[in-house]
């Protein structure tokens, strides 16, 4: 296994440490679905994918980053907190004034490039920073990570339809593709059908990925470059709750922060 | 006075709102063949998992999508069944308000809103989940009957009066345990206030949270030889206008408390009608023209200015004021 896969993998490790710590003091917020992306996100801002200069005198040429499904944001905290966004102070979650609100907040971060929450948002200002960028004959692309219990709402199929009609091929969707929501699995809860169809239907080009080993990650993303005319969708099959044993596709733990026994266990199967 | 000290005492353990919806639409159920739950994947936390258990073929799913949902459920009442649509106040009415207006309101359908996790009380969600906004949506639709209960008897009693009478109605309430200020006897009417206390000094009018705030406020305030009444207004719209105008009339001060903006809330629905009415001074305790953030409930309640002390100092401005 080369070095940098490694790396990246430790990376992803650290990530589900941070976010679990950070939850663990909050004493609310969502673990599962976080610890589920800390593979793509390790991957998307550690591997080269994302170009994220965040010295601030290059900060204009980012590719924007937008987490559609808000409610994972201790990954994307946890994240820029490695990458040094936050500095010497302490990431603190969802404590009064705290910067890390319980969902992102663009008045509070300049890297979430817009506040999300309510489900079925982000990914239409994600089309419509794309097309500011296109307008311009910019470069940067979009990425934007959306979670598969937001394809229920209307106003996603909204967006990706429009995506299509603007030939956005610098627009790229990450699907958190871990089959749970809240009440339950996506297909007990709706219908949401074949999602690639219902994608390459609309006009997009579509990528399977699975969303926990590292190399296959690195390859799906080297392949969606392309300007083809047509936005990108990647569909990242994870599990929710991933690294930690019984957290790991037990939609209980969706919304919930761990508890003093279950944070001391987590840390030490992560420490392993 | 005594009374109101051992009424706060008496205060029993606390409960929340939303379990209050949950036990009181299971309990509907059994009778009432009509009603059906819908849910837009928040079945937990709006305390309907047990009605889904008990009558699973009188429960849907809709999964995360509020718009749809309310269009579903006005056509389930166009057809004459009795829908309750479940899920946070930020997001029905917000997530809806379209399908609300024209589905629900302008059909007159018999649709009932449940919105659970209002005001900024809910704390660490922050404020994208914090609605404070929603009655003044919901007060500006005509024809819309709304309810905000100040604990979990009351908030029973508002779901079965919304059962029983025909037409949109919107209940919204907190996520919190809360302490109880009404009891299983306590007495519910439709646009009807409900006085908690008398006093000669003025009134303090609140609906939710703020209620049990503004009985706390009114012991401090008697400290200082201030009498306070103080009213819980469980009903938003139709607004108890034979009440208030009593009241405003007899005691000539009002202050006004809610967990919600001061546009379009209850404060203004008060000054609006009074405006044209009998105009006295008042005081609003609301939120001020601002999101919330995340935090810890009383510290927001805190910061944003809606506590206790808050309704004190305005209880003294008050009285600093003439008609
Ligand atoms: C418009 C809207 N409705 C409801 C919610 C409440 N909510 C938060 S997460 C979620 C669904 C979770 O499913 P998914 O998006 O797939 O996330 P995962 O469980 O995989 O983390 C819901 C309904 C919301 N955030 N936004």
């Amino acid at each position: 296994m080369s070095i940098k896969i490694k790396q990246l993998e430790n990376v992803a490790r650290n990530l589900r440490h941070d976010t679990t710590e950070m939850l663990y003091r909050a004493g609310s917020g969502h673990w599962g679905g976080s610890l589920g992306m800390a593979d793509i996100f390790a991957a998307l801002f550690f591997g080269g994918i994302i170009y994220y200069p965040w010295k601030k005198n290059q900060w204009n040429r980012r590719d924007r980053f937008i987490l559609s499904c808000g409610h994972i944001c201790p990954i994307f905290y946890a994240t820029l907190d490695r990458l040094g966004f936050f500095g010497d102070k302490k990431a603190i979650l969802r404590k009064l004034g705290s910067p890390l609100q319980g969902h992102p907040s663009h008045i509070h971060i300049e890297a979430v490039e817009t506040s999300t929450g309510p489900l079925g948002q982000g990914v239409g200002v994600a089309v419509g920073k794309a097309l500011a960028l296109k307008m311009q004959k910019k470069k940067q692309r979009v990425f934007c990570v959306t979670s598969d219990g937001e394809h229920e709402e209307g106003s996603t199929w909204e967006a990706i339809s429009s995506a299509a009609k603007f030939k956005l091929d610098n627009l790229i969707f990450i699907l958190d593709r871990n089959h749970l929501q809240i009440g339950g699995s996506t297909e007990e809860v709706a219908n949401l059908g074949n999602l690639a169809e219902r994608y390459r239907f609309l006009g997009w080009d579509v990528f399977q990925t699975n969303g926990h080993i590292m190399p296959e990650i690195l390859d799906t993303f080297r392949k969606v470059k392309r300007a083809n005319g047509r936005p990108k969708l990647v569909i990242a099959e994870t599990t929710m709750g991933k690294g930690v044993s019984f957290v790991e596709n037990d939609y209980r733990y969706h919304g919930r922060a761990p508890n003093e026994e279950e944070y001391k266990k987590a840390v030490t199967e992560l420490r392993k | 006075m005594k009374n109101l000290q051992s009424e706060i005492k008496n205060l029993q353990l606390k409960m929340s709102c939303r379990q209050g919806y949950g036990d009181e639409i299971l309990a509907l159920a059994k009778k009432n063949k009509k009603i059906i739950v819908l849910s837009a994947d928040l079945m937990d936390s709006l305390r309907v998992a047990e009605f889904k258990k008990k009558f699973p073929n009188k429960f849907l799913e809709m999964g995360v999508s509020e718009a749809n949902m309310i269009s579903v459920a006005a056509g389930l009442a166009l057809e004459g069944f009795v829908p309750f649509t479940s899920s946070f106040a930020v997001f029905t009415p917000n997530q809806a308000v379209s399908q609300i207006r024209v589905s629900v309101a302008y059909n007159k359908a018999n649709v009932k809103i449940v919105g659970s996790h209002a005001g900024v009380s809910i704390g660490a969600d922050g404020a994208t989940h914090q609605a404070l906004e929603d009655i003044a949506i919901m007060r500006a639709i005509p024809g819309v009957t709304i309810f905000a209960p100040a604990d979990y008897w009351q908030t029973r009693r508002a779901v079965r009066a919304a059962a029983k009478m025909n037409g949109p109605v919107y209940i919204r309430f907190g996520r919190g345990d809360i302490e109880q200020i009404t009891n299983e006897k306590t007495p519910f009417k439709i646009g009807e206030a409900q006085i908690l206390k008398k006093g000669k000094s003025g009134t303090i009018i609140a609906h939710g949270e703020s209620v049990h705030r503004a009985l706390l406020a009114v012991a401090e305030l008697a400290k200082e030889k201030l009498d306070f009444g103080v009213v819980n207004l469980p009903t938003i719209k139709p607004l108890d206008e034979k009440t208030i105008l009593n009241l405003a009339r007899k005691t000539k001060r009002f202050v006004i408390a809610e967990d919600h903006q001061l546009t379009g809330g209850l404060g203004s629905a008060v000054a609006e009608f009074l405006a044209e009415k009998y105009a006295i001074p008042m005081e609003f305790v609301a939120i001020r023209d601002k999101f919330g953030e995340s935090g810890e409930a009383e510290k927001l309640v805190k910061k944003y200015h809606i506590d206790t002390e808050d309704i004190v100092e305005a209880g003294k401005r008050v009285m600093g004021r003439k008609r």
